[in-house]
C-alpha cells in the first residue's frame, strides 16, 4: 500500500492546478453555486455560458476531456489515477467541463460499442463537439428503471421512438440523448431494452422545462412522437441495453465532485473563524466530524481509481462511494445551515449573503444527492445483495 | 388537555414512595440486580417482595377485586409503575410477564375456574409464569411455531421445544403457545395453554446471557401430558389471544421513570467529578449530550402517559405501544452510550472492581440494553406494526 | 392527565383545517411565497372574520377570550396547511407582548385593531449577529426632547415590510448586566428613518433588514417600562417558541400524511413502495417524531396557558420539535424520490419551513443549553 502520488502523478496534479487557476473565468469558483453531491446545481446543466464553453474547449484542446481513452479515439491514454487527480482538482475549483458525454456515454461506448460506434462518437466527444443527456427515467420508471415503456419499433433502417422521459437533466442544452428504449416488448423486462443515441434536433421531440426546488432549470420532461433514429445509433447489441446501462450507472456513480466537498468545508470554516465562532466547542466538533468524513470519502475516491487502473470494475464500490457521497452532501448542508443559523437561510440572490448563500441552496440540493442516480435505498439494496450476497427481496 | 395529576393521584404517589422506602430490603439494594442479572438470591428476594406487594393488592392492581386486584385506575397504575421503576424495586419483566401479559390474557379469555385459580395466585405473588413463545425456527415469525399439542382422551399431549424462555427455571407455570391444527394457515392453528412446570416430561436447559447470568432457557417438552382445562380460551384462537397479550407487553409504561433515575445518576456523577479542576459537566459537548437525553426522556414520558390515558378512556392502543417500546429501547441504548462516554475507562470496569462507579450499572446497562430492542418483538417488527397497523401501509408481499 | 381536546377545541381544529384547505390551497401558498407582501388581503380578512386574530385576547379588547392552548391548536392547523402571512408576527410576536406588557391605554388602542385584522405588527429583535442573548443588542435608543431616538440595524425580522408597527428592542442604557438596559418601543413603521429591505430566504418567509436611522419615538410608546424590556422579551419568547412548535407539529403531520399516502399509491417493482420494509421503517420513525413533538409541545403550551413555570418544558419542546420536523421532511423527500425535487411538488414547502422554524429563537443546541442550565449543569 502506498498513499502518495508518484512523481508523474504529482507533476500532473500541479499542472492541472496551475491550469485551472489561470484559465478559469475570473471568480468562477467563488460565484459558482454547485453544491457537492447535488444534481440540481451542476454547472452548465442550466445553461451554457460563453466563458464556460470556451473553457471546455481549452480542456478538450489539451486532451483532458478524455484522459483515459486510447489515443486512437482522441483520448489521452493516461491512467485512471490521473483522471481522478484531474477530477479532484476540477471539482475543487467547481469548474465546468466534463459532462455526461465524456464521463458516462464515452466510457460505456468504449466498453461495449462496436468499432464503428467508437470511431463515430469518441473523437467528437473528446473534442467537446457534442453534449449528451441521460434519457433514462420515466413517470412510471424511477427506481424500477426496467419498467420503462418508451418504445422503439423497427422500420427499415430506422427505429421509430414513442414515449416520454422525465428528469432529463440538461436535455435543453444538449445535442444527443443517451437513451434507453424498449425494442422487444415480449421479452422479460431486462432483456428487451436497447441503448440508443438520439439526435435532439430530430423532428417529433418536445422539451418541457421543470424547475427544481433550488429554482434552477436542470430538469425537463421530454416527449417523443414518432422520432426516427438510425439503427446504426444502437450502442452495442440490440436488446442488451439494460446491461450497458448498469455499467453506465456505475460510471455515473463514480462522478463525485470530491474536491468541491473539501473546498466547501474550507469556506465554511473560514466563515466560522470570521464570525468569531471558533471557540464554540459544539461548532468545532461538528466541523471536525465533517473533516473526518470527507477524508473517508477521499479514500473511497482514490480506491476506485486504483481499481480501474488494475483493470477491476468498481461495481459495489461505486454504490458504496455514491452512498457515502450522498450522505456527506446532506450532512455538509445540514451542518452549514445549523452552524450559520439565520445567516444560513439567506438565498444567494441576497448580494451580501455570507458563504455565497450556499447553505440555503445546499440544504435544498442535497436532497437530489439522496435520490438521484439511484436513491440511497437502491444503493443499499445493491450493496447488500450484490456485495454481501444477501438475497434480493 | 391537561398535563398534571390530580391531588388524589399525587398523594397516591407519596403513599407508594413511602411504602417502597420501607419495604425494599437493604440487601436488594446492595446486590442491585438489574435486568437479566438474576441470581438465586435475587430471585428469592424478588418473590418475597412480590408477596408483600400482593398483600397490598399492588402486584396486580388492575385485576378485578375478586381475583386479588384493586380495579385500580390506569393513571394510578401508571404512577405505581413509575415509582416501582424509579426506586428500582424488585419488579421488572418477570413480574410484567405473569401479571400483565399472561394475567391479562387469562382475564380476557379464561373461564371462571381458570381465572379464579391463576389470577388469584398471581395477584398474591404465590405463582409466576414463564413465556413459552419463541422456538429455534420461530422468532420474529412467531406464528410459525411448531410445538404440537394433540388431544388424547382427557388430556393434551405436548411435544416440542421453546427457546429464550426467561425464568423457566424458577417459574411455576409456562404460558405456552402450541400448534393444535397443522392443516390451516399458521395464524389459525395455535392455542394457548397453562402448563404446570412440575409436569413430567419438561426439561429446562440453561442459556447463559452476555452478562454471564442465567435468565434464559431452552425448554423441551417430551410427551408432556396435561389436563383438558390447561387450554385457555378457544382452541385454535391462540394467536389472537397472544397478540392481545403482546399489546399489554408493549406498554411497559414505567420506562421513562427508570431512565430518569439513571440519567440523574449520570448528571450527578458529571457534576461531582473533576478533571484538571473542571467539572465533567462543564464540557459543552457533554452538557449538550446529557441535555438531549433529558429531552428525549421527556418525549418518552409523554408517549407512555398517552398510552395510560388511552386505556383510561377505553381507547385501545394499536401502534402506540409499539412506538413507545421501540423509542424507549433506542433511548436506553443512547443513555448507555452517553454513560460510557461520561465514565470513560471507568465505564469498562465490572462491579467487583474497587474503582467501579455506581456498581458498574452503566456497563451492565450497556450490555443488557441490547436485548431491549430485540426481545418482545424486535425494533424492526415494532416499526412494521407502526407502519401497517398505525398508518395502514400495505403488507410486504 | 388528559391528552384529549375539548369539544370546542376539536371544532376549532377541524373547522380551521377545512377552511384553510378551501381558502389557502397550495397554489395560493406558492403565489404568496413569490410575492413581495407575502399575504392575501382577502384571506386575511376572512381569517379576521372567523375571529382568528382575536383568539387569544380578552373580549374587552375585541378578542375571542380564548386560551393559549386554543391558539396553539389553531397554529397547528395553520402549520398543517401552510398559511403565508403575518399572522404569527402580528398575533403572537406583537399581540401577546402587548397583552402581557402593555399599559391599559396601549392595550385598548392596539389589541382591538389586531383582533379585527386592521393592524399588522412585527418584532424587531434580532441583529446582524443573529444571536439571541441580551449582550448582542446594539441598536440604541437615546432620550431626546421628551422622546427617544433610535439608531441601529435589525436583521431577520419577520414581516417588517408590511407591518404597521414594529416592536423594536433597543438598548437604553449601558448597565452592569446587559439585560438591565433594554427597552421595547412601539415604532410606527412609517416614521422617517425606518427602512425595510425584504430578504430572500430559504423558506420565502419575508424576513427583512430594518435600518433605524434617527427614528423618533414618543416615550408613550415604550412597552413594559423603561429598561425593563428584556423581561418583556423573555416572557414573550417563551410563548413565541411554543407557538412556533405548535405550527411545526402541524407541518410535520402534513409531511407524514403526504408521504404515507404516496407510499400507498406509488407502484414500482410491481408493488406499492409502502410495502417495502425500508419505507415502512422510515414512516414508523416519522410517527415517533410527529407524536413525540405533539406531546411535548402541548405540555409546554399547557404550562404556559396555566401560568406555570415553563422554561424547562419550552426548551424541551423546541429542542425536540425543530429537529423532528427537519427529520420528518427529509424522510418525506426520501420517500417521494425525484418527483419531490421539483418546484411543483409540495414537500419542499414543508422542508424549507422546518429549517426556518428550527432556527427561529434558538435551534436545538441552543435549547439544550437551556435544558442543561435548568438541570443545574
Amino acid at each position: 500500500m502506498d498513499f502518495r502520488f508518484s512523481k508523474q502523478e504529482q507533476a500532473f496534479y500541479e499542472e492541472v492546478d496551475e491550469f485551472l487557476t489561470k484559465e478559469l473565468p475570473e471568480r468562477w469558483s467563488e460565484e459558482c453555486l454547485y453544491w457537492p453531491g447535488g444534481y440540481g446545481t451542476i454547472p452548465d446543466f442550466e445553461g451554457l455560458s460563453p466563458e464556460a464553453e470556451q473553457f471546455r474547449h481549452k480542456l478538450a484542446d489539451r486532451g483532458w476531456l478524455a484522459l483515459t481513452w486510447p489515443k486512437e479515439y482522441g483520448g489521452g491514454g493516461r491512467s485512471h489515477m490521473e483522471q481522478a487527480i484531474f477530477q479532484e482538482r476540477l471539482s475543487y475549483y467547481r469548474a465546468p467541463g466534463p459532462g455526461v458525454a465524456t464521463l458516462i456515454a464515452g466510457p460505456t461506448i468504449l466498453q461495449f460499442g462496436s468499432e464503428e460506434t467508437k470511431r463515430e462518437w469518441l473523437p467528437r466527444i473528446a473534442k467537446a463537439e457534442v453534449r449528451f443527456w441521460l434519457a433514462y427515467s420515466e413517470p412510471n420508471a424511477g427506481s424500477d428503471l426496467a419498467a420503462i415503456q418508451t418504445s422503439a419499433v423497427e422500420d427499415g433502417e430506422y427505429l421509430i421512438v414513442n414515449g416520454q422521459k422525465s428528469w432529463s437533466s440538461g436535455a435543453h442544452v444538449s445535442d444527443y440523448a443517451w437513451m434507453l428504449v424498449r425494442t422487444n416488448p415480449s421479452a422479460p423486462a431486462h432483456k428487451g431494452i436497447s441503448l440508443v443515441i438520439l439526435d435532439n434536433r430530430s423532428p417529433g421531440i418536445s422539451i418541457r422545462p421543470l424547475i427544481n426546488i433550488c429554482g434552477f432549470h436542470s430538469f425537463n420532461e421530454v416527449f417523443f412522437d414518432n422520432v426516427r433514429v438510425p439503427k446504426r445509433n444502437i450502442v452495442g447489441q440490440r436488446d442488451r441495453g439494460w446491461y450497458y446501462a448498469m455499467a453506465a450507472l456505475d460510471y455515473e456513480r463514480l462522478v463525485v465532485p470530491i474536491g468541491n466537498f473539501k473546498r466547501t468545508l474550507e469556506e465554511l470554516v473560514q466563515w466560522v473563524k470570521k464570525e468569531g465562532l471558533s471557540q464554540d466547542i459544539l461548532v468545532k466538533d461538528r466541523l471536525a466530524e465533517l473533516a473526518i468524513e470527507i477524508q473517508i470519502a477521499y479514500m473511497f475516491f482514490w480506491q476506485t481509481a486504483c481499481m480501474l487502473d488494475k483493470g477491476l470494475l468498481p461495481n459495489i464500490e461505486a454504490s458504496v462511494f455514491k452512498l457515502v457521497a450522498a450522505e456527506l452532501s446532506r450532512k455538509l448542508a445540514h451542518t452549514a445551515v445549523t452552524v450559520m443559523g439565520h445567516h444560513g437561510e439567506l438565498h444567494p440572490d441576497v448580494q451580501w449573503a455570507p458563504f455565497r448563500g450556499r447553505a440555503c441552496i445546499g440544504y435544498l440540493d442535497c436532497i437530489s444527492a439522496l435520490v438521484g442516480a439511484g436513491s440511497s435505498e437502491i444503493q443499499r439494496n445493491i450493496i447488500a445483495a450484490r456485495g454481501l450476497g444477501l438475497p434480493w427481496a | 388537555m391537561e398535563f398534571a395529576f390530580t391531588k388524589e393521584e399525587e398523594s397516591f404517589r407519596e403513599e407508594v414512595r413511602n411504602w417502597l422506602r420501607e419495604n425494599i430490603s437493604p440487601r436488594w439494594s446492595e446486590i442491585d440486580a438489574g435486568l437479566w442479572e438474576e441470581t438465586e438470591e435475587s430471585w428469592s428476594l424478588l418473590r418475597q417482595f412480590q408477596r408483600k406487594l400482593g398483600q397490598k393488592g399492588w402486584l396486580a392492581p388492575a385485576y378485578p377485586k375478586e381475583y386479588g386486584g384493586l380495579e385500580m385506575s390506569h393513571l394510578k397504575r401508571l404512577i405505581l409503575s413509575e415509582e416501582l421503576a424509579y426506586h428500582r424495586a424488585p419488579f421488572g419483566i418477570e413480574t410484567e410477564i405473569s401479571v400483565n401479559w399472561v394475567g391479562g390474557a387469562i382475564l380476557l379469555f379464561g373461564d371462571e375456574k381458570q381465572k379464579k385459580k391463576y389470577l388469584t395466585e398471581v395477584a398474591k405473588g404465590e405463582s409466576c409464569f414463564c413465556l413459552g413463545y419463541s422456538e429455534p425456527n420461530s422468532g420474529s415469525d412467531l406464528a410459525s411455531i411448531q410445538t404440537r399439542a394433540v388431544e388424547d382422551g382427557d388430556s393434551w399431549v405436548i411435544n416440542g421445544q421453546k427457546t429464550w424462555c426467561s425464568f423457566a427455571h424458577y417459574a411455576d407455570y409456562c404460558w405456552l403457545g402450541a400448534r393444535t391444527d397443522p392443516n390451516v394457515p399458521k395464524h389459525k392453528g395455535i392455542s394457548m395453554f397453562v402448563i404446570d412446570m412440575k409436569t413430567p416430561g419438561i426439561t429446562v436447559r440453561p442459556l447463559i446471557n452476555i452478562l454471564g447470568r442465567h435468565s434464559f432457557n431452552e425448554v423441551f417438552f417430551d410427551d408432556v401430558r396435561v389436563p383438558r382445562d390447561a387450554l385457555i380460551g378457544q382452541k385454535n384462537n391462540g394467536w389472537y389471544q397472544l397478540v392481545m397479550a403482546l399489546d399489554f407487553e408493549r406498554s411497559l409504561i414505567g420506562t421513562a421513570a427508570a431512565n430518569q433515575r439513571l440519567i440523574e445518576e449520570l448528571l450527578q456523577y458529571a457534576k461531582e467529578t473533576k478533571i484538571d479542576g473542571k467539572r465533567l459537566s462543564d464540557a459543552p459537548l457533554l452538557k449538550d449530550e446529557l441535555a438531549e437525553l433529558v429531552v428525549e426522556n421527556e418525549v418518552l414520558r409523554m408517549m407512555c402517559y398517552r398510552i395510560a390515558w388511552m386505556y383510561s378512556k377505553n381507547l385501545h392502543p394499536s401502534y402506540e405501544s409499539s412506538m413507545s417500546l421501540l423509542f424507549s429501547s433506542e433511548l436506553l441504548r443512547r443513555i448507555a452510550n452517553v454513560g460510557m462516554r461520561v465514565l470513560g475507562h471507568y465505564g469498562e470496569l465490572d462491579r467487583d472492581s474497587k474503582w467501579a462507579v455506581f456498581k458498574a450499572r452503566i456497563l451492565r446497562t450497556y450490555l443488557s440494553c441490547i436485548s431491549i430492542g430485540v426481545g418482545g418483538g424486535t425494533n424492526e417488527i415494532q416499526r412494521n406494526i407502526v407502519a401497517m397497523r398505525g398508518l395502514g401501509l400495505p403488507r410486504q408481499q | 392527565m388528559d391528552f384529549g381536546l375539548s369539544e370546542e377545541q376539536e371544532l376549532l381544529k377541524n373547522s380551521a383545517r377545512d377552511f384553510l384547505q378551501k381558502e389557502c390551497p397550495k397554489q395560493l401558498v406558492r403565489q404568496l411565497d413569490e410575492s413581495k407582501d407575502g399575504y392575501s388581503p382577502e384571506l386575511w380578512r376572512k381569517m379576521a372574520e372567523l375571529g382568528w386574530m382575536g383568539l387569544p385576547f380578552p373580549e374587552k379588547y375585541g378578542g375571542g377570550g380564548g386560551s393559549f392552548m386554543d391558539l396553539a391548536i389553531l397554529l397547528e392547523a395553520m402549520g398543517y396547511n401552510i398559511v403565508p402571512g403575518p399572522f404569527y408576527s402580528t398575533v403572537v410576536l406583537g399581540g401577546l407582548a402587548i397583552l402581557s406588557a402593555g399599559s391599559e391605554e396601549q392595550k385598548k388602542e392596539l389589541l382591538p385593531k389586531v383582533s379585527s385584522g386592521n393592524l399588522r405588527l412585527a418584532l424587531a429583535l434580532t441583529e446582524p449577529s443573529a444571536r439571541y442573548e441580551a449582550a448582542y443588542i446594539e441598536t440604541a435608543a437615546k432620550a431626546h426632547n421628551g422622546n427617544y431616538v433610535i439608531n441601529g440595524a435589525k436583521l431577520f425580522v419577520l414581516d417588517a415590510h408590511i407591518a404597521d408597527f414594529l416592536l423594536c428592542v433597543a438598548r437604553t442604557r449601558a448597565a452592569d448586566k446587559p439585560e438591565n438596559g433594554i427597552t421595547v418601543f412601539l415604532v410606527d413603521s412609517k416614521s422617517p428613518g425606518v427602512k425595510c429591505t425584504l430578504l430572500k430566504t430559504l423558506a420565502r418567509d419575508k424576513q427583512c433588514e430594518v435600518i433605524f436611522d434617527n427614528v423618533v419615538v414618543p416615550k408613550e410608546n415604550i412597552l413594559g417600562g423603561l429598561n425593563r424590556g428584556w423581561q418583556v422579551i423573555q416572557d414573550l419568547l417563551q410563548k413565541a417558541t411554543v407557538a412556533k412548535c405548535a405550527e411545526m407539529v402541524g407541518g410535520a403531520q402534513a409531511a407524514l400524511d403526504m408521504a404515507v399516502a404516496y407510499a400507498k399509491e406509488r407502484v414500482q417493482f410491481n408493488r406499492p413502495i409502502g410495502s417495502f420494509q425500508a419505507i415502512q421503517h422510515y414512516c414508523a420513525n416519522m410517527v415517533s417524531d410527529v407524536d413525540g413533538s405533539r406531546f411535548v409541545t402541548y405540555k409546554a403550551a399547557w404550562r404556559v396557558s396555566e401560568g406555570l413555570p415553563a422554561t424547562f418544558d419550552v426548551a424541551v419542546a423546541k429542542a425536540w420539535t425543530g429537529a423532528a420536523y427537519c427529520r420528518v421532511t427529509l424522510l418525506g423527500h426520501q420517500i417521494f424520490g425525484a418527483v419531490g425535487f421539483t418546484m411543483d411538488h409540495d414537500m419542499h414547502l414543508y422542508y424549507r419551513r422546518a429549517k426556518a422554524g428550527d432556527i427561529l429563537f434558538g435551534d436545538s443546541a441552543f435549547q439544550r443549553a437551556i435544558v442543561a442550565r435548568e438541570l443545574g449543569l
